[in-house]
């Protein structure tokens, strides 16, 4: 996984309560045994105007010039500023994957759900909760103003706005600790191996009906 | 100190905390399925890592595999790549169970585990799917996980997590007539929103949850991730236990009796405190049906779609009329007028053998409307199907009209050749009613197996409780 520190990206608006895993991965794409090429993927029924089918060439797909991630200004964009319960829906680990893959490094939401939250973290991408108001006031910041970045300072746990305004956010320490060092949890969790161990010898003396 | 139902089965898979109070649990049952597990196993085998305890391992295909003409296999090559990847993954690594496509106890995950006594009381269940969650019924820790989480349980037997808020959401009182688990779930989430559960571990109490079967109960805890939690459960009573004696994974003899002793504290101690209470009175519930293209935009049958003019938030506003205009309605519209296409009895959500008796007991006798195109019956598992039709259930949805399909996700989420055409209309059992979910353009309306019956015959919603 990648480290991440400090980001300054181009802030891309999706100004919609609700969005959920079937809107930014849809499941044909889930048949992939892969994790990486799902970037052309991302909100497949929303930004093209026919129907995505795994493997094909994306390019010449025909474009919805309404989705606000198909206009020129939100080319490129790596902050994804939307609204609240965000990546409602199911487990699939595909749609952080495409969102990555599509270019998105931290997303801003009053709240997210919580697999999908979870799942973020593991590819290294920053979840950010922050209160309404200021989700309100980004929106027309970034709306009004092409070419519009935040700054992402994950050591100082702030977002911070052109106008030099910055806004805390919360993150546990130990996935903060984790995001700027890009590491691995398998490697960290097996650091405990002999404590598991324990751990499932007394549970299967215990629980025995467990380990049938 | 008093403590939860949460509180004891958190405890009891604490293996280490960290400072700031993430916790390694260790995870008594993994269950495996082939959408979500080829990265994971790729993932193992690059770091050079073993599965910790292949005996937590419960799998089988069912996302992707046909519900008919089985004979013929798996004709999407994409599809069938990704089932022969979850066979040769099973094959090297070993599992407790696995049930390979056509297998007779191949089925949905969630409906596979319980009815094998894979799925035990107070064990935690992952899988990585979003509706393990049904596993709760059975007063499990269940939830869904993530592919790197698939992977981390994998080479660890253990998952990282922070304890969650406890919210009871208590049914008090007596279902009426044709209100089932799913319009329970339904209410709950039209009460507390898709997003009103974010955080919390719910446990669904109350007289009229403890009135309810296990198959009611699985309905329920299947859908609290629809309503934002992660996990739903239910405490053990006589009904949990009666359900799971004598099936193939359960404990026998002395083993059984320490398992039931134990099974029966869990429950949540008198005076234990909730972060949040939600109480619901039982008789309020009418027959649910959604509207929309998210399960909180649900209301009774006898309700009409509701008028995003009256709605003040504007971009809650904004996400009604978004809504209405995908799902092709128009607001203030009585819901029983609304016709359909298609009829979907099925998905991990409603396609136990109770499911299909309540349909049935709608159907018997009568035959779906001319106007209706489709309407498949999919049980939940080859062990379903088979009782079924050991019950003459079978006769009773080809009588109807339905087609009576082998076992699948199915049109829940339409990864096989199940789905909608753009623009028709559903009556489903499924839990998700999201834009493009049936398939793209699809427009499904939640329902019970009992509503979905109904509509089926009138063409359009209609009350079952004028049926039944």
């Amino acid at each position: 996984m990648d480290k991440f520190t400090r980001l300054e990206g181009l802030v891309a608006p999706l100004d919609r309560n609700n969005v959920d895993t079937d809107a930014i991965i849809p499941k044909q794409f889930l048949k992939s045994i892969k994790r990486s090429g799902f970037g052309p993927n991302a909100f497949d029924e929303w930004r093209y105007m026919d129907i995505g089918e795994p493997g094909q060439d994306a390019t010449n797909r025909p474009k919805n010039p309404n989705f606000v991630l198909n206009q020129p200004r939100y080319q490129g964009a790596e902050v994804l500023l939307t609204r609240a319960n965000f990546g409602c829906g199911s487990s699939r680990e595909h749609a952080p994957w495409a969102l990555l893959d599509f270019g998105f490094k931290a997303i801003i939401a009053e709240s997210f759900a919580d697999i999908f939250f979870n799942n973020c973290y593991k590819n290294g991408i920053v979840p950010i909760v922050l209160p309404a108001v200021e989700i309100e006031a980004l929106f027309k910041q970034v709306e009004a103003t092409p070419g519009y970045k935040l700054v992402v300072d994950l050591q100082a746990q702030a977002v911070i706005r052109p106008d030099g305004y910055g806004i805390p956010f919360q993150i546990d320490a130990f996935r903060k600790e984790c995001l700027i060092n890009g590491w691995d949890d398998i490697g960290l969790t097996l650091r405990h191996a002999e404590k598991i161990r324990e751990f499932e010898e007394k549970r299967r003396i215990n629980q025995p009906w467990l380990f049938s | 100190m008093s403590k939860t139902l949460y509180d004891k089965l958190w405890e009891n898979h604490v293996v280490h905390v960290e400072a700031d109070g993430t916790a390694l649990l260790y995870i008594d049952r993994h269950l495996v399925h082939e959408v979500t597990s080829p990265q994971a196993f790729e993932g193992l085998k690059l770091a050079g890592r073993k599965p910790w305890r292949v005996s937590s391992i419960v799998a089988t295909p069912d996302h992707n595999t046909p519900t008919d003409h089985w004979d013929e296999g798996i004709k999407d090559s994409v599809s069938r790549q990704q089932v022969e990847t979850l066979d040769a993954n099973i094959r090297e690594v070993g599992a407790l169970a696995y049930f390979p496509f056509k297998d007779p106890r191949m089925g949905i995950l969630h409906v596979v585990g319980p009815e094998n006594g894979a799925t035990l009381p107070g064990m935690t269940v992952v899988c990585g799917d979003s509706h393990t969650s049904t596993h709760g019924a059975f007063a499990c820790l269940a939830h869904g996980i993530g592919t790197s989480e698939v992977e981390h349980v994998l080479a660890t037997q253990c998952l990282l997590q922070k304890k969650s808020k406890t919210m009871l959401i208590a049914v008090e009182g007596k279902l009426g007539k044709g209100v089932t688990g799913k319009d329970v779930a339904l209410a709950i989430i039209g009460t507390i929103g898709t997003a009103g559960g974010t955080g919390y571990a719910i446990e669904f109490g109350g007289s009229a949850i403890r009135g309810l079967s296990m198959e009611g109960r699985m309905t329920l805890c299947n859908m609290a991730i629809e309503g934002g939690a992660r996990m739903g459960f239910v405490a053990v009573d006589d009904k949990t236990i009666d359900y799971l004696r004598g099936r193939p994974f359960s404990p026998k003899g002395e083993v059984w009796d320490n398992a039931v002793a134990y099974w029966r504290t869990l429950q949540s101690d008198a005076g234990a405190q909730f972060d949040r209470v939600v109480t619901l009175k039982a008789e309020d519930i009418r027959p649910q049906v959604t509207w929309g293209t998210s399960p909180e935009m649900v209301v009774a049958i006898d309700a009409n779609v509701p008028d995003p003019a009256k709605q003040s938030d504007p971009v809650k506003r904004e996400g009604m009329e978004r809504a209405l205009q995908y799902m092709g309605l128009n607001p203030n519209t009585p819901m029983n007028q609304i016709s359909i296409d298609k009829v979907f009895i099925g998905s991990c959500t409603n396609s136990r053998i109770e499911d299909l008796r309540e349909a049935a007991s709608v159907l018997k006798g009568r035959h779906i409307a001319a106007t209706v195109k489709l309407a498949l019956a999919v049980p939940g598992s080859g062990l379903v199907k088979r009782q079924a039709e050991a019950e003459g259930l079978d006769k009773v949805f080809l009588a109807a009209g339905f087609e009576w399909r082998e076992p699948g996700c199915s049109m829940c989420l339409a990864m096989n050749a199940d789905r909608l055409e753009p623009g028709e209309r559903c009556a489903s059992t499924s839990n998700r009613n999201f834009e493009g979910r049936q398939g793209p353009g699809g427009r499904t309306h939640l329902v019970s197996p009992a509503m979905a019956a109904a509509a089926s015959i009138a063409g359009h919603f209609a009350d079952v409780r004028d049926i039944l």
